[in-house]
């Protein structure tokens, strides 16, 4: 496929992005300027100053001689990037691959692209019409090279998309200032004589060298081919990734839900083809009027199941925001992964917690209620007991230690442990009575002490001397005397746990 | 002639029985759960699985003993494969606490939800999981659409639900196959020696759908459930000294 590059040049961006926001500029002439060296110098304009002859340089003193009425604006350095880097993510519509062409152009790699609007023209036309009814100023250019189709923009009279294969004798009639060489070296290629492209292009390749220096060279060479060149992409294309346009702006449910499905087919039957499974996707709408959002989904295991998927994403639909219309709909994965297919367990009745069911499951839970609610415990090797088990994300990992049976411990814990008041016969026997919660409990059978050491090289504070307690009518409590006995200390007993 | 009648009545009664959820289980796939007089009071005699329990507590100390019968009934269903989902919203369950019942923690998927209006639909979506043994939802309320609901995601599934309803204010109708009521009972020591017995409960059936309701009582003893039988005094309390 042969590669195909838009350049789009933007005459008066920054002063045409004024005029959008404050209508009541249209058509004035205004400027931008910045002090240097104790003047006020020109560093954007209209076209309506442009008229008058006031170009980026002067001095605002000389454009007021001309241009009584001119209005001047402070200029805000980095301002033209902004701008920029924003009307390249709106292009991001047209091709995954734009790149910011500071000061006042954008790139564009349209290779394959341009079928979806109907061929090279309509495609050209559209993204030209849409920017001039932003209310930009601006010149496109579309041909084999980048070189070429910066220089077509800036400097053709017409002819704006140049044939596969022309642009060597679209360049020929262009002035040397289409190839984006330093003012320096554009003076000295005036001053000898050579005013367009083709007075010099069939010099051999030493004598430009020697003359003009390698960096003419190289900007020659990349206009024609010749010399590799590359874009560096405003977005890291991701590897898996699809893109749906719609010839018809969709709004509904049913059409977002039906345009989903295939986009996610589309990119499963990828991922299935390369043995891979996604962890992490996010899905991006672009809307007719500018605006675009997304919903991302992320799994526990990586699959490819494109009904799992379409799931978990259903599940977030209710975000989505058509507003007029989606135009189009790209689907990233962002973390992909090796599926390792298993063998599918005949005998077994039921799978495990690393099933693919269970997987599915907790993707959907985890959709809903968020991944850091969802938690499975291992047994860890502390006595304390609320570090006795260490709650772990992961649904696939396996205990490394058993877990310990040999006290009895409570069904449901305290956290943190209340304070109860309590009765006890002498300091460190087990309490004869205790009242938690206004309720008085007359305790007729207990177990203990079972004495818990504060893990030290963890936190400070005193060790705990737990009592099983049965009450009169067969509840059972954990209870626990903080510390050794101090009679200054008021309190003292706490209850921790309820047994079952 | 009334003998055949009869006759194709309990026929028929078996039928609607069978359609209801309780059909006989398939070779080799009986479970006991050890809880032998409250099994029998399921037609067929069975303990019905892939159906919605619900199990009413009155303050913590009975939500503890509902969650100890509840984690002795699925240390039998996890036996077959398959994990335990533990829904709630305010969870106190102490994880180690579930091995004393058989149930390896780590096979337990603990899912806190924050908002009540969520867990319903968690336990739903569980609850239509073949991946899945056994769902624990604690709950709050429970009214009767929402128990539908759950109960026809079990149908297709044969996936048991327990619903644990905390802090019961108001005992409302549902679908749910049977309601259970555990308090726990001083537990059995031999005469005269200190310390805690074996946790022992009463368990209530206060509704089965086409069963008897009762009362028993419980042990956990030796990691299963045994009856238990109260001794009848054979000797006169002796009087010494």
């Amino acid at each position: 496929m042969h590669k195909r590059f838009v350049s789009i040049w933007f005459r008066y961006l920054l002063t045409d992005r004024l005029t959008i926001s404050r209508k009541e500029l249209k058509g004035k002439p205004f400027v931008y300027a910045e002090p240097q060296r104790g003047r006020k110098v020109i560093t954007a304009v209209t076209a309506a100053a442009a008229k008058y002859g006031v170009v980026e340089g002067m001095t605002i003193a000389d454009a007021k001689v001309t241009v009584p009425d001119l209005q001047v604006f402070d200029a805000k350095p980095g301002r033209n990037e902004i701008l920029l880097k924003g009307l390249a993510e709106w292009c991001l519509r047209y091709t995954p691959y734009v790149a910011v062409n500071l000061p006042d152009g954008l790139l564009l790699d349209v290779s394959g692209c341009t079928h979806l609007k109907g061929g090279e023209r309509p495609f050209l036309k559209e993204i030209v019409e849409r920017l001039q009814d932003l209310g930009y100023d601006i010149r496109p250019g579309m041909a084999d090279t980048i070189g070429c189709a910066w220089g077509v923009a800036r400097c053709a009279k017409k002819g704006l998309i140049i044939a596969v294969g022309e642009h060597r004798n679209a360049l020929m009639p262009l002035p040397p200032s289409a190839l984006r060489l330093p003012t320096d070296l554009l003076i000295k290629l005036h001053n000898l004589g050579l005013h367009t492209i083709g007075s010099f292009i069939h010099m051999p390749k030493a004598v430009i060298r020697r003359r003009f220096g390698k960096d003419m060279v190289l900007r020659l060479y990349q206009a024609l081919g010749q010399e590799e060149e590359f874009l560096i992409p405003l977005k890291e294309p991701v590897p898996y990734n699809e893109r749906l346009p719609f010839i018809e702006p969709i709004r509904t449910r049913l059409a977002i839900e039906t345009a989903l499905k295939t986009v996610l087919d589309t990119l499963c039957k990828r991922l299935y083809s390369d043995g891979k499974g996604l962890r992490s996707a996010i899905l991006t709408y672009y809307r007719i009027d500018g605006k675009r959002g997304n919903i991302e989904i992320g799994t526990n295991q990586p699959t490819h199941h494109s009904t799992h998927l379409f799931k978990l994403f259903s599940l977030k639909l209710d975000n989505v925001a058509p507003g007029l219309g989606i135009e189009l709909f790209e689907l990233e994965a962002r973390v992909t992964e090796t599926v390792f297919e298993k063998q599918a367990d005949l005998w077994a009745a039921r799978p495990g917690p690393d099933s693919e069911e269970v997987a599915e499951l907790l993707d959907r839970i985890a959709g809903r209620v968020g991944n850091k609610n969802i938690r499975r415990y291992l047994p860890a090797e502390h006595f304390w007991p609320e570090r006795n088990a260490e709650p772990t994300g992961s649904v696939t990992k396996k205990p490394v230690t058993e877990w310990r049976t040999d006290k009895p411990r409570p069904m449901q814990l305290l956290d943190p442990p209340e304070p109860i008041g309590a009765m006890a016969l002498t300091p460190d026997y087990p309490p004869k009575q205790f009242n938690y919660r206004g309720k008085q409990h007359v305790i007729v059978n207990t177990d203990g002490p079972e004495r818990i050491e504060r893990e030290w090289w963890l936190d400070k504070g005193e060790h705990r001397d737990y009592y099983i307690v049965e009450d009169e009518t067969g509840k059972r409590y954990w209870v626990f005397r903080s510390g050794h006995y101090d009679p200054d200390k008021t309190q003292h007993w706490y209850l921790h746990g309820f047994f079952a | 002639m009334t003998a055949k009648k009869e006759e194709i009545i309990a026929k028929l009664r078996q039928e609607i029985i069978t359609w209801e959820g309780f059909r006989p289980p398939a070779e080799g796939t009986v479970a006991n759960f050890g809880l032998g007089p409250v099994e029998l009071a399921f037609p067929n005699g069975i303990f019905p699985t892939g159906a919605i329990h619900e199990f009413v507590s009155f303050g913590p100390e009975e939500t503890s003993a509902c969650s100890g019968v509840i984690a002795g009934i699925v240390k039998t269903l996890l036996e077959a494969g398959g994990v335990c989902l533990w829904i709630s919203y305010t969870r106190r369950i102490y994880p180690p606490a579930l091995k004393m019942f058989g149930v390896d923690p780590d096979r337990v998927v603990f899912v806190d939800v924050p908002l009540q209006k969520d867990l319903l639909w968690v336990a739903e979506e569980a609850l239509k999981c073949d991946g899945v043994a056994a769902v624990v939802c604690e709950a709050h309320q429970l009214t009767f659409m929402e128990s539908r609901r759950l109960q026809l995601a079990v149908e297709e599934s044969h996936v048991t639900g327990f619903i644990l309803r905390k802090d019961v204010r108001s005992i409302t109708a549902n679908a749910c196959v049977a309601r259970w009521r555990v308090t726990p009972r001083l537990s059995r020591l031999r005469p005269g020696m200190p310390g805690v017995g074996y946790p022992q409960w009463q368990v209530e059936l206060l509704k089965v759908r086409n069963g008897n309701p009762g009362s028993w009582n419980f042990e956990w003893r030796h990691r299963q459930f045994q009856p238990v039988i109260e001794k009848r005094e054979t000797e006169k309390r002796r009087n010494y000294a």
